[in-house]
């Protein structure tokens, strides 16, 4: 029977022949939490009473959300993290080691054709790398890890096809800003995505995770890319080898397949307040902004660092601007300072903060005020989800974000690039 | 098993940052004090308006235990992708805490929809459009309808299967692994 990569991924890990619409129990190769999720996941577990936790060496928990704390509230939560991991013998990594996401695909947990599962809805990251990565909640994860198991239903999948190569100045978050914005906020619901063509294939592992990470915000249950050279590459400098690499059958069935060409994109953006809100950046340029970000899991790497700093360098932001910048992870922070482009950040005006979701979530480090707009690099731009429901945030590329940190109001980075 | 409430009216793609913003899940970790915070962005003071629903399941305890006993047990009822974005769970606690018996929405999430079976609150797919706000609805599961007394007319629920039933059965998956020792397929 042909088989997509989910099929394959969910059979392997089940031992049983599935497809599309089986419910099976499968084995889980990694999973994790973070300081948004980890509270519950520790509190399920003294529930369920278990002696045991069966996926412990395959568990970390991330403390990313609000790092370091900005209150005593969540200062209880890491602490009861810290606790509960020095207890159990399990691996945390605290304040400013960056964003979960990053700091586990950094290092090395996730390979082609595992099985993973997150307490956060952007685990869907690491389909990048061919693995099957889905968010769960708080009671699964415990349950995951408990028993190394959970149940899953098998998806049916959408094979998306991008060819062609990208103009200048258009980036892979303008990629999947625009399918967003054509298939929509529940276009994927409970679909397996599977990302394929020559423009994936020519970009970058790291602009890869950018796509992938986004296939929850058309309500995905994964986005998949087949693993290559550049993902074998990528690993080995994590020092890890590909035991198994998931391909789908030729013949495998898809629920349906689109094709976008990238040669005829141009810099997109979403609009307040839901991603598939998306139009050209063109289309609302000259609109001033109050609060530009750079970071989050979507667009913290180092290459995303890069591009800003390129287009900041020897330059200095409006005047009615704040910059935010948050590398995803301690290692791009630490690679950064090394190129000089914290440098370039910090002499162009731009704030460096703590690797982390801080902004991005509303805990902290640059909440809007009421009625600003902010510009940022993110993947969510719902009412108040950086913590102002009276502010008003703009989704778009590092080159858009930090084109308009420039002129100060949004800007359309190709006359830079 | 039969619910009964009034029925509070929401829109499309209602993310899990309407029902619960960050603002507070971050920091507030009691679920009844959350549950006063729902859907706040949304419609100002929702929590207060839950109450107004009159008779109610759960002040029989049935359909959640957790939250205040009392004049409770209304219906958030929805279109499509209900629960989309973030994994937290704490959205459907704060439902649950609310005292709210069931969402019915045309589709929901797919991490809010294992976050809710998992804590044992009830989601019930079907069409959603012939409901408006205030409207009186009896749900009865086990016939797999919804009965709107208001417009005097039957709603189809779509089944779900019959291993998340048992999970909701047993008020959710810590307590369904507990009594089976594992997931009963």
């Amino acid at each position: 029977m042909s088989k997509t990569v989910a099929e394959k991924i969910l059979s392997e890990h089940s031992r049983r022949d599935l497809k599309a619409g089986d419910y099976a129990l499968s084995k889980v190769d990694f999973c994790f939490g973070q300081d948004g999720t980890s509270a519950l996941i520790i509190d399920a577990l003294h529930k369920l009473g278990v002696k045991e936790l069966t996926a412990r060496k395959r568990f970390c928990m991330v403390i990313d959300h609000s790092a370091p704390s900005p209150n005593i509230g969540i200062s209880a939560v890491h602490a009861k993290m810290r606790k509960f991991a020095a207890r159990n013998k399990l691996r945390l990594y605290d304040i400013g080691c960056g964003v979960c996401h990053q700091v586990i695909l950094e290092s090395g947990n996730v390979l082609p054709g595992d099985l993973v599962v997150g307490a956060d809805s952007h685990t869907c990251t690491y389909g990048a790398l061919g693995a099957l990565a889905t968010g769960f909640g708080s009671t699964d994860l415990a349950i995951t890890l408990a028993s190394g198991k959970n149940w899953f239903k098998v998806p049916e999948t959408i094979k998306i096809i991008i060819d062609g190569k990208l103009p200048k100045g258009v980036y892979s978050k303008d990629i999947i800003l625009h399918i967003i914005g054509d298939l929509g906020a529940d276009g994927c619901t409970y679909n397996s995505i599977e990302f394929t063509g020559n423009t994936v294939a020519a970009l970058t592992v790291d602009a890869r995770f950018t796509i992938s990470n986004m296939a929850v915000e058309m309500g995905a249950k994964c986005g998949i890319m087949y693993p290559d050279k550049k993902v074998i590459s990528w690993l080995k400098k994590r020092g890890k080898k590909i035991k198994r690499k998931v391909y789908p059958d030729k013949d495998a069935d898809y629920v349906s397949v689109k094709r976008y060409d990238a040669s005829k994109l141009i810099p997109k953006i979403s609009k307040p307040h839901t991603v598939d809100n998306v139009s050209n950046v063109k289309a609302v340029s000259g609109k001033p902004v109050n609060l530009a970000y750079i970071g989050t899991c979507t667009n913290g790497s180092l290459e995303d660092l890069v591009i800003a700093s390129k287009i900041l360098k020897d330059k200095t932001i409006a005047d009615n601007v704040r910059l935010i910048i948050a590398p995803a992870s301690r290692q791009i922070y630490l690679e950064a300072m090394r190129k000089g482009i914290i440098r370039t950040f910090i002499e162009a005006g731009g704030n460096v903060v703590t690797p982390g979701c801080g902004p991005c979530v509303g805990t902290h480090d640059g909440v809007p005020s009421d009625g600003e707009v902010v510009i940022s690099t993110a993947n969510r731009n719902f009412k108040g989800r950086m913590g102002n429901p009276d502010a008003f945030i703009y989704l778009a590329s590092p080159a858009t974000v930090a084109a308009s940190a420039l002129t100060g109001k949004i800007t359309d980075p190709r006359r830079y690039a | 098993m039969e619910l009964k409430g009034k029925a509070h009216k929401f829109g499309d793609d209602v993310n899990t940052d309407y029902i619960i913003s960050g603002r507070y899940k971050f920091k507030i970790q009691d679920p009844h004090e959350l549950a006063k915070h729902l859907m706040e962005d949304l419609k100002s003071d929702f929590y207060k308006k839950i109450s107004a629903g009159g008779e109610s399941a759960s002040a029989k305890g049935r359909c959640a235990p957790g939250a205040k006993r009392g004049k409770r047990g209304d219906f958030i009822v929805a279109g499509r992708n209900f629960g989309c974005g973030s994994s937290r769970e704490q959205a459907p606690l704060a439902i649950k805490y609310a005292g709210v018996c069931a969402v019915l929405a045309k589709s929901f999430a797919r991490i809010f929809f294992r976050n809710s079976i998992n804590i044992g609150l009830m989601l019930l797919e079907c069409d959603t459009d012939a409901i408006s706000d205030g409207d009186y609805l009896l749900v009865n599961i086990k016939r797999g309808l919804v009965y709107n007394k208001t417009k005097n007319m039957k709603i189809q629920i779509r089944p779900l299967p019959n291993f998340i039933l048992k999970i909701l059965k047993d008020g959710g998956l810590v307590n369904h692994f507990k009594r089976h020792k594992g997931f009963k397929f």
